[in-house]
């Protein structure tokens, strides 16, 4: 197999990848470029140009937009924690023990990720409303483990299948109890799974949109619905959107980096171990 | 979706094999994955209910409301509009996932095959789409696609065009949203290909080169079913989502221009949202979950036959 190709159709390759690189990342960068524009070198510079801090300082001194990054941090870090408290004794039982029907709950719980968002939210709009928590933290972190509870219950659950089951009946025969077990041996061999999925469950909860905009909106406020005011708005100031996108995907784009190892089996719900 | 099923013998259950189970270790298991299931069912609740306010006349703004039986299904299904949406659904998810599946496989093989420094750091920074929300991805391609301040209006002008439509154009306004789907998601698939292409063993291969294949030949006949699983596992994902998408037609165009982009999402949160009228809303958005519901199960089927199939070649 590893004769390897010619060098013509390595540079073709080379050439191929150059080409779908420049599709995938020049629209990141346009916005960073952007984000240090002035309105007035907007419409008359491409590449050329004085970068300014203008905009940055508008977005982040002079408008609310700080205060929709906290509720963004908010409702998705309490969102994973919750997921993560009940979800990984949820994955364990999943994992190791045999019961009826487990196979049922496993695909139940899977079937979350597929529900259509909007079929979730027009019933859940009503009885918000009802249940006076339309609009709150408390409600956003509720639904919002619809997203972050099936990713952590497969992921992790692949985790712990990965470990053999002789290392617990080794420390139950040195007459550890099953929370020693657990604790002291079990979550320090699958944290750097466990660490990662939390932070992926995380990424998928901060880039949630449709249930924030439609459960939320006006005392919390995530920046993905945030994020549309400035496109709402016809005075287009476009550097102030870009600094809003550009602050917006940051934290996404720094966890992916921290869990890249663990990214595609986390992706795929732990069905490809990548 | 499980890709192995070992290891699942439980400690507690197997340490008791000859004994009568006690009851307290039988319902163990489910008490731990109870509280898990509550809060996720408690959400979903509103599952059995929609299916309930579908047959009602049931609005935000009225205090009462009648039932109505099957009249919201009826006229649902009857109008035109139903059936524009799943066209456009349809299309919307077909062309996406293609074109993600087959790029997404093409740059990973690339990938896969060269092995130099550009292409190691492209394997990283390819994910970046994938990581940031839709809508922020479509705001993006908005500051990309602008007619004032975008820089691919230059660039076509370079082409003799000007002033191409994009989202706004009847025509354009589908290949637009796909296109800000493909970029977003092409990365999934890529990753997941590009997984199943690592995991590969290396020793079909050396007998196929001992037997002195072409390598299009070692392609379609070995690399390919190999991979299946994987691919299986990349389309249900995609095509789940695709689907069922809301976040980038609402952020390009809300649907418009017109009723163009109106897929059954955005068509049942239309009619519940704008024009206030929720029980006739929940058809639209019912059949979609059926039309899912059904997709998945036959791809996690296939996908499993795959992989048997795939256990067999490797020996």
């Amino acid at each position: 197999m590893k004769t390897g190709p010619k060098t013509g159709t390595k540079v073709l390759l080379n050439i191929l990848l150059l080409i779908y690189s420049i599709f995938a990342l020049f629209p990141l960068i346009w916005m960073v470029i952007l984000s240090f524009k002035s309105d007035a070198q907007m419409y008359n510079t491409l590449f050329v140009f004085t970068p300014t801090l203008e905009n940055y300082r508008i977005v982040l001194f002079t408008t609310d937009y700080p205060k929709y990054l906290l509720d963004s941090l908010i409702v998705s870090g309490f969102a994973v924690i919750v997921s993560v408290v009940v979800g990984v004794p949820a994955a364990y039982a999943l994992a190791r023990y045999d019961f009826k029907k487990k196979e049922d709950i496993a695909f139940q719980i899977l079937s979350f990720k597929f529900a259509p968002e909007i079929l979730v939210v027009l019933p859940l709009f009503m009885i918000y409303q009802k249940l006076h928590i339309y609009d709150t933290y408390f409600g956003l972190i509720w639904v919002y483990q619809l997203i972050s509870m099936p990713l952590l219950i497969w992921v992790v659950r692949g985790y712990f299948e990965d470990i053999s089951v002789e290392i617990e009946y080794a420390a139950q025969v040195d007459g550890y109890t099953w929370y020693q077990i657990f604790f002291k041996n079990l979550i320090p061999l699958i944290k750097p799974g466990l660490v990662s999925a939390a932070l992926l469950a995380f990424i998928f909860a901060w880039n949630e949109f449709t249930f924030p905009l439609l459960l939320a909106g006006t005392n919390v406020q995530p920046i993905t619905v945030a994020i549309t005011k400035f496109l709402g708005t016809d005075t287009a100031h476009y550097g102030q959107l870009a600094v809003a996108a550009v602050v917006s995907a940051l934290p996404a784009i720094i966890f992916a980096l921290c869990i890249q190892k663990h990214l595609v089996r986390g992706l795929s719900f732990g069905a490809v171990k990548g | 979706m499980k890709q192995d099923q070992t290891g699942g013998t439980a400690v507690a259950a197997s340490a008791n094999e000859y004994n009568v189970v006690p009851f307290k270790t039988r319902v163990l298991p489910y008490l731990i994955v109870a509280p898990a299931l509550i809060i996720t069912i408690g959400i979903l609740i509103p599952f059995a209910m929609a299916i309930y306010y579908s047959m009602t006349s049931y609005s935000f703004r009225m205090p009462t409301y009648k039932f109505t039986n099957v009249k919201n299904w009826v006229s649902a299904l009857t109008k035109g509009g139903f059936w524009k949406a799943l066209w456009v659904t349809v299309r919307y998810a077909f062309f996406s996932v293609l074109i993600e599946m087959l790029l997404g496989m093409g740059v990973a093989l690339i990938l896969n095959t060269l092995n130099n420094k550009f292409s190691r750091i492209m394997k990283v920074c390819l994910i970046f789409p994938l990581m940031i929300a839709p809508i922020t991805a479509t705001i993006v391609w908005q500051l990309m696609l602008n007619n004032s301040v975008g820089v691919v209006e230059h660039l076509l002008n370079l082409f003799g065009v000007y002033n191409f439509p994009w989202a706004a154009g009847t025509k354009t306004a589908l290949l637009t949203v796909v296109l800000i789907d493909t970029w977003v998601n092409t990365s999934f698939c890529m990753l997941l290909v590009l997984a199943g292409l690592q995991s590969l063993p290396k020793s079909p291969f050396e007998s196929a080169k001992i037997d002195g294949g072409s390598t299009w030949f070692n392609f379609v006949n070995l690399t390919l079913p190999m991979l299946k699983p994987s691919l299986y596992i990349a389309l249900l994902f995609r095509l789940m989502a695709a689907l069922q998408e809301y976040s980038i037609i609402f952020g390009m165009t809300k649907g418009g221009p017109g009723d163009t982009l109106m897929n059954l999402s955005l068509t049942a949160y239309q009619t519940a949202f704008q024009y206030q009228k929720f029980g006739p809303s929940l058809p639209y958005i019912l059949v979609l979950w059926v039309i899912i519901n059904y997709l998945a199960k036959f791809i996690v089927g296939k996908q499993r036959a795959a992989q048997r199939q795939a256990a067999g070649l490797e020996e």
